[in-house]
């Protein structure tokens, strides 16, 4: 069913639920990921009270049982319950993606509006550091964060957010450095009005599609990170529960004899990656005006 | 004659023939060995001064030893040969005086001779170290008073009192003979180079990746080295090792696989893989940094011994990793080792769990100590560090105790140790020769035992040692062993030995001339080591 121009005409009469109603009705796959996203929130919030064991707690008696209805998803070699440690490790994934995504977006859209707005020196030395943090690929660049800090939650979270900060500075830039020379920026200089004025209320808003979109693809990038560094033994370390680090060690030793244990955790990181890409996908459609006159 | 000849021939093939097992073959020349090290590199490449097998593995084809174990008999306490002598000496004067002579036309990499004098400077910088000099198995020497080198040809050990582990000691694979004209100029240079006398020369090393050797031509062994080279190959994760010896990238690793590893490549490779299997003299050692808070407190180092249940965790651990028996100080099958009678009144021990948890809990409470939580360093070694980590993890949690794991590459684990930068860390206790006495030593405080990271204090401890490496009458020493013990585990809680060592070598059935040991870090110098390709 395709939509009429009527449809398509922004209307400042239409509520929340009606705008979140019309999404869900143009953009079925989006809508699909967004649930995904939001299971994995609710999920992750909520990991004390519905994840059925301790997710750090071993039991010898259950060592590497397959699914079962006292364990759904089976158990690991420690005899830990994998669909709790799924659970709990949905937290993680959501701490992890969603600090560095925040903190990666938000300095790279502080970043980015300050160097297109005031050009310049500042401009040049601001597109050249990220040139030179953009010449590593994400994952090669926290590895070298993660090799100097050392692992654990925090320096896994620093590790990812330092690559996505020029990431995100590079896009915001280009679309602030068209609205810099907007009339009504120079109307605002001509009027007084501070920079920082003059950045949060006139250039912000006005970037705010691209930075939400860049934002929403960076929580995927970092949960895929995240994975990446734990697999290598870099992330969160044992016991912790984490999607990547159920991955390795007993995951790859047991492969043939119980592959439940890898095969969970990765359908897991599957989901939440599907999840998150399809709902930025579909943001962008919904944010992009020339994608909404379609 | 020809009748005679024929005849004698024949008669000498059988007599041959009966004791040659029927699968015995002549060592054939050729050939390049891949092995794995399940490591990511030592921090140096300095034989005296380091304890990890990642760097014996790498380096021990280099190097020559004094004295070493029977490659063909090389689980034995007592049976050692010349390497670099020309005959094991009888002790004179009452067991104080060892007098070994030096082979002669032995050459280093370099071209160089070497000497007596190469030797005992090299001992003298295990036993006597100079200033700014780390040796790690110093202390495993208090009988030793002076090491002479009277001519090129002689080197003489002085004993203070004669005692049974000083030729186990001797033996010690770590004991590399370095180049006196280069340690002369440069103490550290062995940290960062290699240049010994070994079977095998070095050709290129790239760091935490891989070492190559070839072949020493000038070796003194006759016949020896069989290969033409090797190819050692740093990986840390098991299941790389693993995937490596099933796509025959590697015919083996030395240190040993998990149960699981072997039971894999046994199915997947049938009889082009063969499995030797030992009790293993190795063990975790859990320790606590007595220089931090709260663990200078003798009641929280115990509380957390006593939260550990060693009988129940052995059971499980076996069939996951490569540790199997609950043991004390002393190599479970050691004479000297203490019984399960012995051991179960030390904390971490007890047959009755939930009491030994409950008085772990009033220990941290009286100790103010409650909800703690703390860090624990491990090393990023998965069998069995991480698993023996994540396991006392958890038997923690069941005391209140919080305890976050910080897994890191060898180099960074053993300098973090080294600068006693940790709160709680998995050390490591490995040992060469089965040698109940000396090998107890490395509990000794770092005071005494460089390589020990407890940092404690005890003299008590010291002067029970001091009287056991004395003691010549077995019986004796066995009393003072289990004081020793006590003073370890039970009255300081200084350090918890974890469960001992399994080991596991599959390895592809073409790998012959080695022999498993109950050590990873004895018979390694590849010497004997040929190919049946």
């Amino acid at each position: 069913m395709s939509a009429t121009p009527a449809d398509d005409a922004p209307d400042p009469r239409r509520t929340v639920w009606q705008s979140a109603l019309r999404f869900c009705r143009r953009e079925p796959l989006g809508t699909f990921g967004l649930l995904l996203v939001i299971i994995m929130a609710l999920t992750g919030f909520s990991a004390e009270w519905i994840a059925p064991y301790n997710p750090t707690a071993n039991d010898f008696a259950a060592m590497t049982e397959p699914p079962s209805l006292e364990h759904l998803l089976g158990t690991d070699q420690f005899g830990r319950d994998l669909m709790s440690r799924i659970i709990h490790g949905a937290r993680t994934a959501l701490i992890v993606g969603l600090t560095s995504a925040i903190f990666g977006g938000f300095s790279g859209l502080v970043l980015g509006v300050s160097s297109a707005y005031f050009g310049g020196k500042i401009d040049l030395i601001v597109q050249r550091l990220s040139d030179i943090v953009m010449a590593f690929p994400l994952i090669i660049l926290a590895l070298a964060v993660v090799a100097i800090f050392g692992p654990g939650v925090q320096n896994v979270i620093l590790a990812i957010t330092i690559p996505l900060i020029p990431r995100c500075s590079r896009v915001v830039r280009a679309s602030a450095l068209t609205i810099r020379s907007m009339p009504y920026v120079d109307a605002a200089r001509a009027c007084g009005f501070g920079h920082t004025r003059i950045i949060l209320r006139h250039m912000v808003p006005n970037v705010m599609a691209p930075f939400l979109i860049m934002v929403t693809s960076f929580v995927g990038q970092a949960i895929l990170a995240e994975a990446s560094l734990s697999y290598l033994g870099l992330g969160v370390q044992e016991p912790v529960p984490a999607w990547g680090l159920m991955l390795q060690g007993g995951a790859e030793e047991y492969a043939s004899t119980a592959p439940w244990i890898a095969i969970f955790p990765g359908v897991a990181i599957m989901l939440a990656v599907l999840g998150i890409n399809l709902f930025g996908d579909a943001l962008r459609d919904a944010l992009d005006p020339k994608l909404r006159e379609r | 004659m020809r009748a005679w000849l024929l005849t004698t021939g024949l008669c000498a093939a059988m007599a041959l023939g009966a004791v040659w097992p029927a699968d015995a073959q002549a060592p054939k020349r050729g050939g390049t060995l891949n092995y794995m090290i399940a490591a990511d590199g030592g921090p140096s490449l300095d034989g005296h001064k380091e304890t990890t097998y990642a760097v014996l593995h790498a380096t021990a084809p280099f190097y020559s030893n004094l004295i070493r174990v029977n490659p063909e008999n090389p689980s034995s306490t007592t049976d050692f040969i010349c390497d670099l002598c020309t005959e094991m000496p009888v002790p004179t004067d009452g067991g104080l005086t060892f007098a070994f002579k030096i082979r002669g036309g032995v050459q280093f990499h370099d071209g160089t001779p070497l000497d007596a004098h190469d030797v005992a400077v090299s001992w003298r910088r295990i036993i006597f170290p100079p200033e700014g000099v780390s040796s790690a198995r110093e202390a495993a020497y208090p009988m030793v008073d002076k090491i002479e080198d009277p001519d090129d040809r002689t080197v003489i050990f002085r004993l203070k009192f004669p005692t049974l582990s000083f030729m186990p000691a001797l033996a010690d694979p770590w004991s590399f003979i370095y180049s006196r004209k280069v340690l002369e100029k440069d103490q550290h240079f062995y940290e960062r180079n290699i240049m010994g006398s070994g079977p095998f020369k070095l050709t290129s090393y790239e760091i935490g990746q891989a070492i190559h050797g070839e072949r020493n031509p000038a070796y003194y062994q006759s016949g020896q080295p069989y290969l033409d080279g090797f190819n050692g190959i740093f990986a840390p994760k098991q299941q790389t090792r693993v995937d490596a010896i099933r796509a025959d990238r590697a015919a083996l690793e030395f240190r040993g696989m998990s149960p699981s590893a072997r039971d894999q490549l046994v199915k997947e490779l049938g009889d082009q893989v063969s499995v030797q299997e030992s009790d293993w003299n190795c063990g975790n050692v859990f320790t606590p940094n007595h220089k931090k808070k709260p663990f200078d407190d003798v009641r929280v180092r115990k509380a957390l011994f006593m939260a550990v249940d060693q009988w129940h965790g052995a059971e499980a651990l076996r069939k996951i990793a490569i540790v199997r028996t609950v043991g004390g100080l002393v190599f479970p099958g050691s004479p000297f080792a203490a019984t399960r009678d012995e051991l179960i009144h030390f904390p971490g021990y007890g047959t009755d769990i939930e009491n030994a948890r409950a008085e772990a809990r009033r220990l941290l409470k009286e100790a103010g100590a409650e909800g703690l939580t703390v860090e624990m360093l491990n090393r990023n070694v998965d069998q069995p560090y991480i698993i023996v980590g994540t396991w006392l993890v958890d038997e923690f949690r069941k005391i209140g105790v919080t305890v976050r794991q910080n897994i890191v590459p060898t180099g960074p684990w053993l300098e973090k140790m080294r600068a006693g930068d940790f709160d709680l860390a998995m050390e490591a206790y490995c040992q060469m020769v089965v040698n109940p006495i000396a090998d107890s030593g490395r509990y000794l405080p770092h005071e005494i035992y460089k390589e020990n990271f407890a940092y404690h204090d005890d003299p008590k401890q010291v002067e029970i040692y001091n009287r056991m490496v004395r003691e010549t009458d077995p019986a004796k020493a066995r009393v003072l062993m289990r004081a020793y013990e006590n003073q370890v585990i039970n009255v300081g809680a200084h350090q918890l030995p974890t469960l001992w060592f399994y080991r596991i070598v599959p390895m592809r059935a073409y790998v012959k001339g080695w022999k498993i040991s109950n050590s990873h870090y004895l018979n390694q110098n590849l010497a004997n080591i040929w190919l049946d390709q």
